[in-house]
């Protein structure tokens, strides 16, 4: 390849960048293909040539696994998730010498998770460790959780020393190539003194612009080896550029077009949460007087008891959100990627909608919707625009027809949607959740049916504090991110609303929170069977019911008593009120099981592939 | 549609593996790719052209410029673009005759004639790929034994 010719070219013995080097340096350079090819060759003496003359000032001599611990220490790192193996065993040495704190998982992906989970109430981004091979493997699926969110992470992993990379030494993997289409960035440090710039870096990128995973690939050798250590603040990274200022021309096309449309309304996604835009939204929303329906990563974006809240649209969404979002002819929407779970088909949402569309991801604009006006740009930012705008502008009257007509919507189906007859029905059980539970309470969730019936049945007071994996859909997600979320914020409870077949998923987390002292709650729904999977086969494969059956298989009271956890089985609502409470009070972690009707389906439902305005409704 | 695109990356490796695996992951189409390193060696220039619709090459751009390895892309305006592959061709001979066409044929689309055998004959030429396609319906009747292309190198009039 060509660009490997010049690499080659530039460090072979006749240029005059390595002439001056050999001439400088007080040991001859031996050019041999086993000492690792001309570029390390030269690199070395390079660092040895700064070493002997000391060259650089503020320059501390280190190993790479020191320079990596002391590098994250200066982004304010706190503790890592994460778990020891051979290729990362110098890393963990400096754990005795950080202020950095540990926390042990029993299983890789869940390390992830709880980075992951932490990240996102934070905004900081949460850091996991995982050695080579296996370890860095297993933390695939979280990387990819957090990069289908937009979640900020870092994930260290462990690799075989350089000479052994692509020999299929023991425990290697080629984990940057297997990555790279789930991170937003990866490093593989090939020397020591690249290590303090990698981190600097990867921060910088996982936590600015987009959010999103950054991994750093740390030979085991690169860890161990010296090299005099620098760790400037500043730095260039030529082909980044996260942030655009919003182009107030079209704010102002956007504003013009809301102004002009009968029936708007505000969409707002999963960006509204990520750039903290709460105040801003519902300035906006308040202004305009325009209903607001959100994505389900957007959930919480806007307080579901605000009167113009509708909640979530999509395949579970509230039918007044979906039937107002079917309704409406303009949309803006704030921060959302416009995925299939949420617009149904794109053709038909597309069709009878002015979309303005505000992202901070260019890339996003018109990638699965053609839009009237475009904003590119921090989200914040834009609708701060629009409010300085709105203040020039009359208010909006108070009461229009659409805005009848949208309460009375949602006071029809606030009062009419059938729910599950039984004294356990989930609307039930998560209404009796959202009302012992103090409002800023953290909650995250596993995947599946009660996932769903937390968008429809709890209702988000305080903005940001409802988080789940939207975009991958990663079952075994809620529990680690809940004990993540509980780092991140020790001073709230936080809640996993999680159900069995997911929890068991990652489970083995029990450990962790018992261990390390994090008590969050699982309220666990169980209904024995893999929910969500067997409605669809109901629903779609005339009941027949295969490999969705769970048994009662484990007994979830004694699983947590068994990690020293509390274990609480509700199967009243009486029952329900004692354990909430019990569990709010305790202060180590609990496990609520609540069984209930294996047969209850998750309604309204949008079939995949169709119309938002298609809802199958419970009969 | 067929678009040029130029690519500025960092001069790295592993780049050309991102580049391309976002095409594989985002079900865009390579229809071909040529990359070399710059007269300033950090950096590497990849030239893709691709069969997509507008709004997929739209798509294409953004998702490109949105990688951090890469500098910059441009969708070059074929029309005023100086665009050029080289491809090499080995082409079957049954008679002597034959020979002579292919020199004339290969003569006048600029091509370079190499290798001459009894049975086979080699022509090397520069030029668009609409042409090289010409070239090579004209003397497919002869039997192609064997062909290599670069992929395209381009560069937009200032």
């Amino acid at each position: 390849m060509p660009a490997e010719r010049t690499v080659s070219h530039f460090y072979s013995k006749t240029s005059p960048f390595v002439k001056f080097i050999s001439s400088k340096i007080s040991y001859p350079l031996i050019w041999e293909k086993k000492n690792g090819g001309s570029r390390w060759l030269i690199t070395r003496a390079l660092q040895q040539l700064v070493m002997e003359n000391n060259l650089l000032k503020d320059t501390q001599t280190m190993k790479g696994a020191k320079a990596l611990m002391t590098a994250m220490e200066k982004e304010g790192v706190r503790q890592v998730f994460g778990l020891p193996g051979g290729a990362n065993l110098p890393m963990y040495d400096e754990f005795a010498r950080c202020d950095i704190r540990h926390i042990l998982v029993r299983h890789e992906q869940s390390a992830a998770h709880m980075a992951d989970g932490f990240g996102r109430v934070s905004r900081k981004p949460g850091v996991c460790f995982a050695t080579s091979g296996p370890g860095a493997t297993n933390i695939l699926t979280g990387i990819a959780t957090a990069q289908a969110d937009s979640a900020p992470m870092v994930a260290v992993t462990g690799q075989v020393p350089v000479a052994m990379i692509g020999r299929d030494a023991f425990q290697e993997s080629d984990i940057i190539g297997m990555a790279n289409p789930v991170v937003k960035y990866a490093f593989q440090p090939r020397n020591a003194i690249e290590v303090p710039g990698a981190v600097k870096k990867g921060f910088f990128i996982a936590q600015t612009g987009r959010p999103g995973p950054v991994l750093i690939d740390i030979p085991k050798d690169v860890q161990e080896n010296e090299a005099p250590m620098t760790f400037p603040d500043e730095f260039r990274i030529r082909g980044y550029h996260p942030w655009t200022d919003p182009d107030v021309t079209n704010v102002e096309r956007a504003l013009e077009i809301l102004l002009n449309s009968e029936k708007p309304v505000i969409l707002a996604g999963g960006g509204t949460i990520i750039s903290s835009a709460f105040a801003e939204l519902q300035a906006v929303a308040e202004a305009l007087m325009i209903p607001v329906v959100t994505t389900f990563k957007g959930k919480g974006a806007f307080p579901e008891t605000h009167p113009l809240s509708l909640g979530p649209i999509g395949m579970h969404g509230h039918a007044e959100a979906n039937k107002v979002m079917a309704e409406a002819d303009c949309v803006l929407a704030v921060g959302t990627r416009f995925s299939d779970r949420s617009v149904g088909t794109f053709e038909a949402f597309e069709r009878r909608l002015k979309i303005i569309h505000m992202d901070v991801d260019p890339a996003e604009i018109g990638k699965n919707q053609t839009t009237n006006v475009a904003v590119v740009g921090d989200v914040r930012a834009s609708l701060r625009i629009m409010i300085r705008m709105l203040q020039k502008k009359p208010r909006m009257a108070e009461e229009t027809p659409w805005l009848r007509h949208v309460r009375e919507t949602k006071e029809y189906w606030r009062e009419n949607l059938k729910l599950h007859p039984g004294e356990m029905g989930a609307a039930k059980i998560l209404r009796k959740l959202r009302e012992l539970l103090p409002p800023e309470s953290i909650v995250t969730t596993e995947v599946g049916q009660h996932q769903m019936w937390a968008s429809l049945f709890y209702d988000v007071i305080c903005p940001g504090t409802f988080f789940s994996s939207t975009g991958l859909g990663t079952m075994g997600w809620g529990f680690p991110a809940a004990i993540g979320a509980k780092v991140a914020r020790p001073d709230v409870h936080v809640v996993d609303i999680a159900g069995d077949g997911s929890f068991n998923m990652t489970e083995n987390s029990l450990a962790t929170a018992v261990l390390e002292d994090i008590p969050v709650i699982v309220f666990l729904i169980n209904n024995f069977t893999l929910g969500m999977v067997a409605q669809w086969q109901r629903t779609f494969y005339n009941r027949r019911m295969i490999g969705v059956d769970q048994g009662k298989c484990p007994d979830y009271v004694r699983l947590a008593q068994s990690y020293g956890a509390q274990g609480i089985r509700a199967e009243s609502m009486d029952e329900l009120d004692r354990a909430i409470k019990e569990a709010i009070s305790s202060d180590i972690a609990t496990v609520i099981d609540i069984p209930i009707d294996p047969e209850e389906d998750v309604l309204p439902f949008v079939a995949p592939g169709t119309p938002l305005t298609e809802m199958i409704l419970p009969s | 549609m067929w678009a040029i695109l130029s690519l500025v990356v960092e001069n790295r490796p592993g780049i050309l593996f991102k580049v391309t695996h976002l095409f594989r992951a985002r079900n865009f189409n390579i229809d071909s790719i040529s990359v070399g390193t710059m007269s300033n060696p950090e950096y590497s220039k990849i030239t893709i052209t691709t069969k997509s619709d507008e709004k997929q090459v739209e798509q294409i751009v953004k998702q490109l410029e949105k990688m951090i390895d890469v500098i910059q892309v441009d969708h070059l305006d074929e029309n005023k673009t100086v665009f050029r592959e080289l491809c090499i061709f080995r082409i079957n001979l049954s008679n002597a005759a034959d020979s002579m066409k292919i020199n004339e044929m290969a003569a006048a689309y600029g091509g370079k004639v190499h290798d001459a055998k009894r049975d086979s004959i080699m022509v090397e030429m520069t030029a668009t790929p609409h042409q090289i396609q010409a070239f090579e319906e004209l003397v497919t009747p002869f039997g192609i034994a064997d062909v290599s292309r670069t992929g395209i190198a381009a560069l937009q009039r200032s």
